[in-house]
Protein backbone atom coordinates (compact mmCIF):
# COMPACT_ATOMS: atom_id res chain seq x y z
CA UNK A 1 0.00 0.00 0.00
CA UNK A 2 0.97 3.41 -0.89
CA UNK A 3 0.04 6.62 0.54
CA UNK A 4 0.94 10.40 -0.95
CA UNK A 5 1.81 12.94 2.21
CA UNK A 6 1.18 15.96 0.60
CA UNK A 7 4.49 17.09 1.64
CA UNK A 8 6.91 14.23 1.04
CA UNK A 9 5.23 12.74 -1.98
CA UNK A 10 4.64 9.21 -2.37
CA UNK A 11 5.71 6.80 0.47
CA UNK A 12 5.72 3.49 1.38
CA UNK A 13 2.24 2.47 3.77
CA UNK A 14 5.24 1.31 6.97
CA UNK A 15 6.43 5.01 7.06
CA UNK A 16 2.58 5.86 8.51
CA UNK A 17 1.13 5.61 11.78
CA UNK A 18 -2.62 4.56 11.55
CA UNK A 19 -4.91 7.28 13.98
CA UNK A 20 -8.48 6.12 12.94
CA UNK A 21 -11.95 7.45 11.60
CA UNK A 22 -10.96 11.20 10.98
CA UNK A 23 -13.29 12.68 13.95
CA UNK A 24 -11.10 15.03 16.05
CA UNK A 25 -11.73 17.52 12.59
CA UNK A 26 -15.30 17.28 13.75
CA UNK A 27 -14.99 17.89 17.70
CA UNK A 28 -18.42 19.43 18.65
CA UNK A 29 -18.53 22.51 20.79
CA UNK A 30 -17.56 22.32 24.86
CA UNK A 31 -21.31 23.47 25.61
CA UNK A 32 -22.91 21.00 22.77
CA UNK A 33 -24.28 18.94 25.30
CA UNK A 34 -24.07 15.41 25.91
CA UNK A 35 -25.44 13.63 22.86
CA UNK A 36 -23.13 15.04 20.23
CA UNK A 37 -20.13 14.75 22.95
CA UNK A 38 -20.75 10.66 23.35
CA UNK A 39 -21.24 10.52 19.80
CA UNK A 40 -17.98 11.94 19.01
CA UNK A 41 -15.68 10.26 21.55
CA UNK A 42 -17.70 6.48 21.23
CA UNK A 43 -19.48 6.48 17.99
CA UNK A 44 -17.79 5.36 14.53
CA UNK A 45 -19.42 4.11 11.41
CA UNK A 46 -17.89 1.08 9.48
CA UNK A 47 -18.67 1.91 6.11
CA UNK A 48 -17.90 -0.42 2.91
CA UNK A 49 -16.99 1.49 0.92
CA UNK A 50 -15.65 5.35 1.71
CA UNK A 51 -14.01 6.05 4.80
CA UNK A 52 -11.87 8.80 6.04
CA UNK A 53 -9.13 8.39 7.99
CA UNK A 54 -6.57 10.58 10.12
CA UNK A 55 -2.65 8.80 9.29
CA UNK A 56 0.26 10.52 10.68
CA UNK A 57 3.29 10.82 8.74
CA UNK A 58 5.97 9.67 11.86
CA UNK A 59 8.30 8.16 9.51
CA UNK A 60 8.69 10.78 7.05
CA UNK A 61 8.02 14.34 8.08
CA UNK A 62 5.80 14.22 10.46
CA UNK A 63 2.63 15.48 9.01
CA UNK A 64 -1.09 14.76 9.93
CA UNK A 65 -3.18 13.66 7.12
CA UNK A 66 -6.67 13.16 5.99
CA UNK A 67 -6.51 9.76 3.79
CA UNK A 68 -9.81 9.10 1.79
CA UNK A 69 -10.23 5.31 0.92
CA UNK A 70 -12.39 2.75 -0.03
CA UNK A 71 -12.76 0.02 2.41
CA UNK A 72 -13.87 -2.65 -0.68
CA UNK A 73 -11.45 -1.97 -3.54
CA UNK A 74 -8.10 -0.61 -0.96
CA UNK A 75 -8.33 2.33 -3.45
CA UNK A 76 -6.72 5.75 -2.12
CA UNK A 77 -8.60 8.33 -3.36
CA UNK A 78 -7.03 11.75 -1.83
CA UNK A 79 -4.78 13.15 0.50
CA UNK A 80 -4.77 16.43 2.03
CA UNK A 81 -2.98 17.40 4.77
CA UNK A 82 -5.16 17.86 8.40
CA UNK A 83 -4.13 21.48 8.69
CA UNK A 84 -5.79 22.17 4.90
CA UNK A 85 -8.82 19.68 5.56
CA UNK A 86 -9.53 21.85 9.30
CA UNK A 87 -9.02 25.25 7.99
CA UNK A 88 -11.74 24.28 5.17
CA UNK A 89 -14.23 23.70 7.53
CA UNK A 90 -13.57 26.45 9.23
CA UNK B 1 35.90 20.20 39.02
CA UNK B 2 36.17 16.59 36.80
CA UNK B 3 37.43 17.33 33.26
CA UNK B 4 35.27 15.64 31.57
CA UNK B 5 36.39 14.31 27.45
CA UNK B 6 33.50 14.72 25.05
CA UNK B 7 33.15 11.33 22.97
CA UNK B 8 31.90 11.26 19.76
CA UNK B 9 28.89 9.40 18.90
CA UNK B 10 30.13 6.51 16.91
CA UNK B 11 33.26 6.54 19.61
CA UNK B 12 34.44 2.38 19.53
CA UNK B 13 31.62 1.61 16.78
CA UNK B 14 32.75 3.64 13.81
CA UNK B 15 34.50 3.82 11.26
CA UNK B 16 33.25 0.08 9.76
CA UNK B 17 34.69 -1.51 6.47
CA UNK B 18 33.23 -4.28 4.34
CA UNK B 19 34.17 -4.87 0.73
CA UNK B 20 33.76 -1.39 -1.42
CA UNK B 21 32.17 0.28 1.33
CA UNK B 22 32.74 2.60 4.01
CA UNK B 23 30.49 3.51 7.11
CA UNK B 24 32.45 6.60 8.59
CA UNK B 25 31.82 9.59 10.98
CA UNK B 26 31.35 12.91 9.93
CA UNK B 27 31.83 16.16 11.61
CA UNK B 28 28.83 18.51 10.46
CA UNK B 29 29.75 21.02 13.06
CA UNK B 30 27.01 22.69 14.88
CA UNK B 31 23.40 21.45 14.19
CA UNK B 32 20.65 23.95 14.34
CA UNK B 33 17.25 23.58 13.70
CA UNK B 34 15.22 26.31 12.30
CA UNK B 35 11.30 26.20 12.49
CA UNK B 36 9.62 29.22 10.72
CA UNK B 37 6.85 30.72 12.81
CA UNK B 38 3.42 30.21 10.79
CA UNK B 39 3.81 33.17 8.33
CA UNK B 40 6.89 33.60 8.30
CA UNK B 41 8.47 31.04 5.97
CA UNK B 42 9.53 34.04 3.83
CA UNK B 43 11.56 36.26 6.34
CA UNK B 44 13.16 33.09 7.47
CA UNK B 45 14.74 31.68 4.22
CA UNK B 46 15.59 35.53 3.47
CA UNK B 47 17.30 35.72 6.66
CA UNK B 48 19.12 32.65 6.07
CA UNK B 49 20.25 33.51 2.83
CA UNK B 50 21.56 36.65 4.12
CA UNK B 51 23.42 35.04 7.20
CA UNK B 52 24.57 32.03 5.75
CA UNK B 53 24.08 32.59 2.01
CA UNK B 54 21.28 30.05 1.43
CA UNK B 55 17.71 29.92 1.37
CA UNK B 56 15.16 28.06 2.85
CA UNK B 57 15.32 24.10 1.23
CA UNK B 58 12.22 22.87 -0.20
CA UNK B 59 10.50 19.29 1.04
CA UNK B 60 12.99 16.81 -0.08
CA UNK B 61 15.90 19.38 -0.91
CA UNK B 62 19.51 20.41 0.49
CA UNK B 63 20.53 24.16 0.03
CA UNK B 64 24.33 25.13 0.66
CA UNK B 65 27.39 23.30 0.20
CA UNK B 66 29.87 20.81 2.08
CA UNK B 67 30.47 22.75 5.54
CA UNK B 68 27.74 25.04 5.53
CA UNK B 69 24.31 22.70 4.58
CA UNK B 70 20.71 23.44 5.22
CA UNK B 71 18.79 20.23 4.93
CA UNK B 72 14.76 19.59 4.89
CA UNK B 73 14.06 18.28 8.54
CA UNK B 74 10.54 17.54 8.61
CA UNK B 75 7.39 19.69 7.84
CA UNK B 76 8.18 23.16 8.74
CA UNK B 77 11.83 22.85 9.59
CA UNK B 78 15.08 22.68 8.27
CA UNK B 79 18.43 21.87 10.05
CA UNK B 80 21.26 23.97 9.41
CA UNK B 81 24.61 22.02 9.52
CA UNK B 82 27.84 23.72 10.16
CA UNK B 83 28.16 27.57 11.25
CA UNK B 84 27.02 28.66 14.62
CA UNK B 85 23.46 30.23 13.37
CA UNK B 86 23.09 34.07 13.12
CA UNK B 87 20.92 36.20 15.88
CA UNK B 88 19.12 37.54 13.09
CA UNK B 89 17.57 33.95 12.50
CA UNK B 90 15.78 34.15 15.62
CA UNK B 91 13.19 36.31 14.64
CA UNK B 92 11.29 34.86 12.50
CA UNK B 93 12.30 31.30 13.32
CA UNK B 94 12.25 28.78 16.42
CA UNK B 95 15.98 27.74 16.61
CA UNK B 96 17.36 24.57 18.25
CA UNK B 97 20.65 23.03 19.19
CA UNK B 98 20.95 20.05 18.31
CA UNK B 99 24.50 19.54 18.06
CA UNK B 100 24.61 16.36 20.54
CA UNK B 101 21.51 14.87 19.59
CA UNK B 102 22.31 13.42 16.33
CA UNK B 103 24.96 10.75 15.27
CA UNK B 104 26.15 11.64 11.34
CA UNK B 105 27.84 9.02 9.44
CA UNK B 106 28.56 9.34 5.59
CA UNK B 107 28.06 5.89 3.70
CA UNK B 108 30.51 5.75 1.22
CA UNK B 109 31.44 3.44 -2.05
CA UNK B 110 30.17 1.24 -4.90
CA UNK B 111 27.25 -0.05 -3.67
CA UNK B 112 26.18 2.28 -1.43
CA UNK B 113 22.46 2.56 -2.83
CA UNK B 114 22.55 -0.98 -2.60
CA UNK B 115 22.96 -1.42 0.95
CA UNK B 116 20.50 1.38 1.39
CA UNK B 117 17.81 -0.25 -0.76
CA UNK B 118 17.52 -3.16 1.91
CA UNK B 119 16.47 -0.84 4.63
CA UNK B 120 15.06 2.32 3.43
CA UNK B 121 11.39 2.40 1.63
CA UNK B 122 12.47 4.84 -0.68
CA UNK B 123 13.89 4.91 -4.13
CA UNK B 124 17.07 6.40 -3.31
CA UNK B 125 18.79 5.53 -6.89
CA UNK B 126 20.68 8.39 -8.84
CA UNK B 127 17.60 8.70 -11.57
CA UNK B 128 15.16 10.23 -8.71
CA UNK B 129 17.48 10.98 -6.02
CA UNK B 130 20.48 13.30 -7.01
CA UNK B 131 23.13 15.30 -5.20
CA UNK B 132 21.99 17.54 -2.47
CA UNK B 133 18.48 15.67 -2.27
CA UNK B 134 17.16 14.61 1.34
CA UNK B 135 14.59 12.27 2.57
CA UNK B 136 13.05 12.00 6.33
CA UNK B 137 12.39 8.32 5.88
CA UNK B 138 12.92 4.88 7.59
CA UNK B 139 16.72 3.13 7.98
CA UNK B 140 15.03 -0.29 8.87
CA UNK B 141 12.90 0.82 11.89
CA UNK B 142 13.99 3.93 12.54
CA UNK B 143 13.53 7.24 11.67
CA UNK B 144 16.31 9.20 10.03
CA UNK B 145 17.29 11.75 7.23
CA UNK B 146 19.45 10.43 5.02
CA UNK B 147 21.15 13.08 2.40
CA UNK B 148 22.97 12.48 -1.33
CA UNK B 149 26.56 13.85 -0.98
CA UNK B 150 27.87 12.57 -4.17
CA UNK B 151 27.52 9.38 -6.63
CA UNK B 152 28.38 7.33 -4.29
CA UNK B 153 28.23 8.70 -0.66
CA UNK B 154 25.43 9.38 1.48
CA UNK B 155 24.88 11.29 4.84
CA UNK B 156 22.79 9.48 7.39
CA UNK B 157 21.55 11.28 10.45
CA UNK B 158 19.33 9.29 13.50
CA UNK B 159 19.08 10.01 17.06
CA UNK B 160 22.81 10.24 18.40
CA UNK B 161 21.41 7.40 21.14
CA UNK B 162 20.47 4.84 18.25
CA UNK B 163 24.17 4.79 16.65
CA UNK B 164 24.60 0.98 17.79
CA UNK B 165 21.66 -0.17 16.17
CA UNK B 166 22.07 2.11 12.91
CA UNK B 167 25.62 0.53 12.44
CA UNK B 168 24.01 -3.02 13.53
CA UNK B 169 21.39 -2.98 10.18
CA UNK B 170 24.40 -0.95 7.86
CA UNK B 171 27.04 -3.36 8.61
CA UNK B 172 24.50 -6.36 7.72
CA UNK B 173 23.46 -4.82 4.59
CA UNK B 174 27.34 -4.03 3.69
CA UNK B 175 27.74 -7.30 4.38
CA UNK B 176 24.74 -8.54 1.98
CA UNK B 177 25.99 -6.07 -0.82
CA UNK B 178 29.78 -7.56 -0.63
CA UNK B 179 28.20 -11.51 -0.65
CA UNK B 180 25.46 -10.69 -3.28
CA UNK B 181 26.04 -7.07 -4.58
Amino acid sequence: MRLTCPICGERDRREFYYQGDAVALRRPAPDAGDDPWADYVHLRDNPAGETRDLWQHDGGCGAWVVVTRNTVTHEVLATVLAEDAARARS
Amino acid sequence: MVDLVAKSPGAGVLPVTVGALTLAEVDLGHLTSIAPYVGQEEAASTALKSAHGMAFPAPNRTTGKEGARAIWFGRGMALLAGPAPDAALMTPAALTDQSDAWACVALTGEGAENALARLVPVDLRAVHFKRGHTVRSLIMHMNGSITRIGADSFLILVFRSMVGTLVHDLKQAMEGVAARG
